[in-house]
């Protein structure tokens, strides 16, 4: 194992602070990323909002509602893997990595199928029978594919960060009990869920009130 | 945030060696996988330098087009082309970067007494990430160019343009991940490695203005990526989310890409601020006048460019309200940007002053910013924007900003730096030749232009009425002057590198850390990790006044021997 120490730190607890201040830098980052979504979703919403509750009607609300309870458990095995690499206790990590990222496998699985429902039911933008005729429905079901895609993208680059972390932690190749790692990519993973408890109500529970 | 300055430090005193940055290696391997901000910082000057000439080159044909009224050297569609690619290559690929990732990144983590910054290898990255991202662009203009305007309109953007888009806005979506990563290093630098007795108040204004300058890259530049997203997304799926066909509102992409262009116009203005503050108090032997209202100030602007992005679509058709609400606002932005005006010509006052190149350049940003700062008041207000909006009062505005202020500090930086980044001196008279050639041949170029548009001349023509060809036929004269300007420092500069006699340690007697180490700096900055125990900008007693610089000696110890009493 490599010291947990590194230039330009001279102790190991600054660097930890530095590791974590990037990162929650970074997230506040991510945030305006999304927040650029969001608020276009909330213009449009606020301009048609009975073609976006036409539009959202037609969303797969199963398939969401299980990614939901999918990703927020994997939170929990992430949360867990983290508190377990505080305390020293190496099996627990890895446990808790593996499972991290296979909620995330599974809940990309689903969205892949979610895709090829909608994509067979015409639920794309420019589809020849696109199923509500409404103007503005076609902008909600764009924001849907931009925001759940993004998102997407997102997951992916925390499930590879989790692999190789599941890696690295199991063959010892950094110090993960002194430095700031296993935090940071909790921090991260939390993000992508929060964003996606965001998106859960604004594409999937939209238009489904009553 | 916890006391950093309160962590135990457990070796403060482990001697390090001496060998210059430079004496690591010379070899492409030894630049091309380094993690020193020094030499990170060389490769982003030799990469901006690069964009720049092309940038420059771009608008030397513009200039040469704009002679005559007729279109005659190119074709309106070539024409486009050019002045998108001069937009993109210039805002992108050189003002947003050009002084945090240069002397961001050679002088910061010296100016706080850090050996390197917090996160070396992140800082290599945003160095690939932004060449990965120029190629993208510079790849779009060699298959056949863009054609949208450095602003990216939409729904022209989305479904009219058959240009590439799509390649172009990648490129700046790509960079744009450099742009960010580089805020993250720097803002964490700051917080993390200031050395002992660094407190934030004792923070050189420099490092303040990259400060908030990353906290603006790291809070803007996402929304910039959203938006070219969106384009992307909608020319390469059809998502449509702007086409008015389905319902899609154009100006909704206005105001996300507003929210962040106008704030990266302080990304592009802020570190110059720092760079001339630093010059200023340095020839004139004088103690910044009003160093906590110059933090503020500093801070203000960030904080406030973030609400006044709507002053670009007065007549978009935004809501009257919101426009009164924007102009309201963009009065306000001004306020610390003149507290920071009156602070300079304060710190001038009574000061000793030396007009050394870097000092012209200092003294030529003071002049311009201000012609650019007030013509920015103009255009805040709605009635006069509403008459000059989209002329060549707002191109000359904003290129008095953007060239005349920040192109300048960035020069005036430049020669500052120089022998501590190099060791060497340049040609003092070539270098204040090229100072007054720059600021003659900039307003030379650029006043004609505010005359243009009062008379209504639109921007982005490239044919026009003969009546205004005499303000053109001005406008490119001088473009003749500053192009000489910039190629002039090209030479002397690195016949320096050969020729220049050795500079010392601090050649300018400057305070500020980055002048308590050798010239050239070793790897690790500083052969001591430094301590800090006074005010910055020493240069003379609290209460006295300032004099004649001593020339006793190049060490550091003669610029920090006065001390608060
Ligand atoms: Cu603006």
């Amino acid at each position: 194992m490599t010291e947990a120490r590194h230039d330009p730190f001279h102790d190991i607890a600054r660097q930890r602070h530095a590791a974590e201040l990037g990162l929650w830098v970074f997230l506040a980052s991510e945030l305006v990323f999304f927040g650029g979504l969001f608020v276009t979703y909330g213009l449009y919403r606020y301009a048609y909002p009975s073609a976006f509750e036409a539009a959202g009607a037609e969303t797969a609300i199963w398939l969401g509602t299980i990614n939901t309870a999918i990703l927020l458990t994997s939170s929990a095995t992430m949360a867990a893997a983290v508190w377990a690499g505080e305390a020293g206790h190496k099996r627990h990590v890895l446990i808790g990595l593996a499972l991290t990222a296979l909620l995330g496998l599974t809940f990309m699985g689903v969205k892949g199928v979610e895709y090829y429902k909608d994509i067979s039911e015409s639920l794309y933008p420019g589809a020849a029978d696109f199923p509500v005729d409404m103007p503005g429905a076609q902008v909600f079901v764009g924001l849907y594919w931009a925001m759940t895609g993004v998102h997407a993208v997102h997951l992916s680059i925390g499930l590879v960060a989790v692999a190789i972390t599941l890696w690295r932690v199991r063959a010892e190749r950094f110090d993960w009990q002194n430095t700031a790692l296993l935090h940071v990519l909790g921090l991260y993973w939390h993000l992508i869920d929060l964003i996606w408890i965001v998106l859960y109500p604004l594409l999937y529970l939209m238009g489904r009130s009553l | 945030m916890t006391d950093i300055a309160a962590l135990p430090e457990p070796h403060p005193a482990t001697p390090r060696p001496t060998r210059s940055y430079l004496g690591a290696g010379s070899d492409l391997r030894s630049w091309l996988l380094t993690t020193d901000h020094k030499r990170i910082a060389i490769l982003y000057a030799l990469t901006l330098t690069l964009f720049f000439f092309i940038g420059g080159a771009a608008a030397t044909l513009i200039r040469i087009e704009l002679i005559t009224p007729a279109g005659d050297l190119v074709s309106a569609d070539s024409y486009n082309k050019l002045f998108t690619l001069h937009g993109v290559i210039m805002v992108w690929f050189f003002l947003v970067p050009a002084i945090p990732t240069t002397f961001g990144n050679f002088i910061l983590p010296m100016a706080v007494g850090a050996s390197d910054v917090a996160f070396p290898r992140l800082n290599l990255l945003s160095w690939y990430l932004t060449v990965a991202g120029g190629l993208l662009a510079l790849v779009s203009l060699l298959v056949g160019g863009v054609d949208t305007g450095w602003t990216f309109y939409t729904p022209y953007s989305t479904l009219y343009s058959n240009s590439y888009v799509t390649l172009a806005a990648a490129g700046v979506f790509v960079a744009g991940f450099g742009t960010i990563a580089t805020g993250v290093n720097m803002i964490v630098t700051v917080h993390v490695l200031r050395a002992r007795g660094m407190r934030w108040m004792r923070l050189p204004l420099f490092v303040w203005s990259i400060y908030a300058t990353s906290i603006i890259m790291v809070l803007a530049t996402p929304a910039l990526a959203v938006a070219l997203l969106m384009i992307v997304v909608d020319r390469l799926f059809g998502l449509s989310l702007f086409d008015p066909d389905q319902g899609g509102d154009p100006i909704i992409f206005q105001h996300v890409f507003w929210f962040y262009s106008h704030p990266a116009v302080y990304i592009m203005i802020l570190p110059g601020m720092g760079v001339v503050t630093e010059i200023i108090t340095c020839f004139a032997r004088r103690r910044v006048f009003g160093y906590e209202a110059m933090v503020f100030a500093i801070l203000g602007i960030a904080i406030f460019s973030f609400f006044v992005w709507g002053h670009h679509m007065f007549v978009s058709g935004q809501s009257a309200w919101a426009s009164l609400v924007f102009s309201i606002l963009s009065f306000v932005v001004a306020v610390p940007s003149a507290i920071k005006v009156f602070n300079w010509s304060a710190t001038l006052y009574g000061g000793h002053i030396t007009f050394e190149a870097s000092m012209l350049y200092a003294l030529g940003f003071l002049g311009l910013f201000t012609l650019g700062g007030l013509t920015g008041l103009f255009l805040a207000s709605i009635p006069i924007d509403v008459h000059v909006h989209d002329t060549y009062f707002v191109v000359a505005h904003f290129h008095y900003i953007m060239v005349g202020a920040m192109v300048t500090a960035f020069f005036g930086g430049l020669h500052f730096w120089w022998p501590k980044v190099t060791g060497r001196h340049y040609s003092e008279p070539w270098a204040r030749l090229a100072a007054i050639l720059m600021f003659v041949g900039f307003n030379f170029t650029f006043f004609p232009q505010f005359i243009l548009g009062y008379l209504g001349m639109p921007r982005r023509y490239h044919s026009y009425p003969p009546e205004f060809q005499i303000w053109h036929v001005l406008s490119s004269a001088g473009a003749v002057i500053l192009a000489l300007a910039y190629l002039v420092p090209l030479v002397y500069l690195t016949l320096s590198l050969r020729y220049g006699r050795r500079a010392g340690d601090n050649p300018w007697h400057a305070s500020g850390l980055e002048w308590a180490t050798t010239s050239p700096p070793p790897r690790d900055n500083f052969v001591i990790p430094p301590t800090v125990d006074t005010d910055p900008y020493a240069y003379h007693a609290a209460h006295e006044e300032p004099s004649e610089r001593d020339e006793s000696g190049g060490d550091h110890q003669s610029s920090r021997k006065d001390e608060m009493p």
